[in-house]
């Protein structure tokens, strides 16, 4: 059997419905993962040993085991305690917890490089500890993290591919739809590999405009 | 928690371990060979051996490694390359990492001191010996961590072969999850052999690169 990739423009639809939520998935699970990050790395650094010890645990687990095994236990394991989630929210979940723990890492390391003396600055004016972190150091920390923040969602990107396994309908079952139906599994998932390079390329380009656009706010 | 459960089922899980292990393994082995084919072919002084580094740099690092994996062993019949599932799973993740590698070879080998090659080169040592004898020697002790990171990510990235049905430790979590209903026990028994195995390769890698800072 050769090559025919007359078939592909066939599904040209398909593959953009695909491409589309790749997209939602990676933005949705991209936004979860900051903003649990951010969570995740002030209770590391300051929370009570109550809630950092589980939030530590969580990190260790989850930086020691493959995305994929981790998608099965949030898809499978939401299940039998009796949260039946649609496939797209448990995806935007597990992809969004795993880039959280490394986000998280990146974040504690960068609060730690703010000077300390910003830190006293601000409660020397009479901030309170929570204020300080909400609108002192946590705004100069996440502008130095920036760089390889970005690096991370650019695997965000790359990895969602892996949500097609619990049946989120994106680039990758797309693929496998179209598969089925025509057989060609190389011409498809070239096309879908070519998707993704595309996207990888706009997003690649939209981080180094906002790196410059931090760099100059500086 | 069901520790019955868990003690009935670990010996499978610990047979699937030897498989991951296996394919960590062979992907090491082979990513280490693209890498350097890569590292030379970007560093060489033949335009069109960088275009073609760059390529497969871009090309592999730019699109998802399960979808790379995916047109190797259901696309390779196409053009007829016949794969069984673990093969095509260690040439597939092993050219993906590969490119990572790359990347890592290359960044260490740029960041040993220019004066080093300069000085060689004024001593007499042709293009070749200078790389062999002055710069690699020291790129090699810087790559070794870097490479470890990398190796890191392979381990945990043999998981995706469960696609393919290799039947190694992600395969298997699945599978007990799918016959038993115990998702969090069957994570923790493969988590927890996961874990062992990154662990174990990260002292190797430690040790490995405490001794090439002695000598």
């Amino acid at each position: 059997m050769g090559l025919d990739f007359t078939v592909v423009p066939d599904y040209f639809g398909v593959l953009m419905l695909g491409g589309a939520w790749t997209i939602a998935i990676t933005i949705g699970a991209g936004l979860l993962s900051f903003f649990i990050g951010i969570l995740f790395a002030v209770i590391a650094l300051y929370g009570h040993w109550s809630v950092r010890l589980p939030v530590r645990l969580f990190a260790w687990l989850f930086m020691g085991t493959p995305l994929l095994l981790q998608l099965f236990l949030i898809y499978f394991g939401l299940i039998q305690i009796g949260i039946d989630l649609p496939a797209f929210v448990a995806g935007v979940i597990g992809l969004g917890l795993h880039f959280a723990v490394y986000n998280s890492e990146l974040i504690q390391a960068s609060i730690l490089a703010v000077d300390k003396g910003q830190y006293e600055g601000a409660r020397t004016l009479g901030l309170s500890r929570g204020q300080t972190l909400r609108r002192v150091v946590i705004p100069q920390a996440v502008r130095a993290v920036v760089p390889p923040m970005g690096n991370n969602m650019i695997a965000l990107l790359k990895d969602s591919a892996l949500v097609s396994v619990i049946g989120v309908m994106e680039i990758t079952l797309a693929a496998q739809q179209a598969i089925s139906r025509t057989y060609r599994p190389f011409e498809f998932y070239l096309a879908a590999a070519a998707c993704y390079y595309v996207v990888n390329l706009a997003l690649e380009a939209g981080l180094r405009r906002l790196e410059r656009r931090i760099a100059a706010s500086r | 928690m069901d520790i019955d459960l868990i003690l009935r089922v670990y010996p499978f899980f610990l047979e699937a371990a030897l498989v991951t292990i296996q394919l960590s393994v062979l992907t090491t082995i082979l990513g280490l060979i693209c890498g350097a084919l890569g590292a030379a072919a970007r560093l060489s002084r033949s335009a069109v051996l960088r275009a073609i580094g760059a390529t497969y740099v871009s090309l592999f690092r730019g699109t998802p490694a399960l979808i790379q994996l995916f047109i190797l062993y259901f696309g390779g019949p196409q053009i007829g390359i016949q794969l069984d599932a673990f093969e095509a799973g260690v040439i597939g993740l092993g050219v993906n990492i590969g490119a990572y590698m790359t990347e890592t070879m290359r960044g260490a080998i740029l960041s040993v001191d220019k004066g080093q090659t300069e000085a060689a080169r004024t001593l007499g040592l042709s293009r070749w010996e200078t790389m062999r004898k002055v710069v690699l020697p020291q790129a090699m002790r810087l790559m070794i961590r870097p490479l470890g990171v990398n190796i890191n990510a392979l381990i945990k990235g043999t998981a995706l072969v469960a696609a393919i049905s290799v039947v190694e430790l992600t395969y298997t979590a699945q599978r007990y999850i799918g016959s038993t209903y115990k998702p969090f026990e069957m994570f923790l028994l493969s988590g927890a052999l996961y874990m062992l195995i990154i662990y174990i390769t990260g002292r190797a890698i430690a040790w490995l690169d405490r001794r090439a800072r002695i000598t």
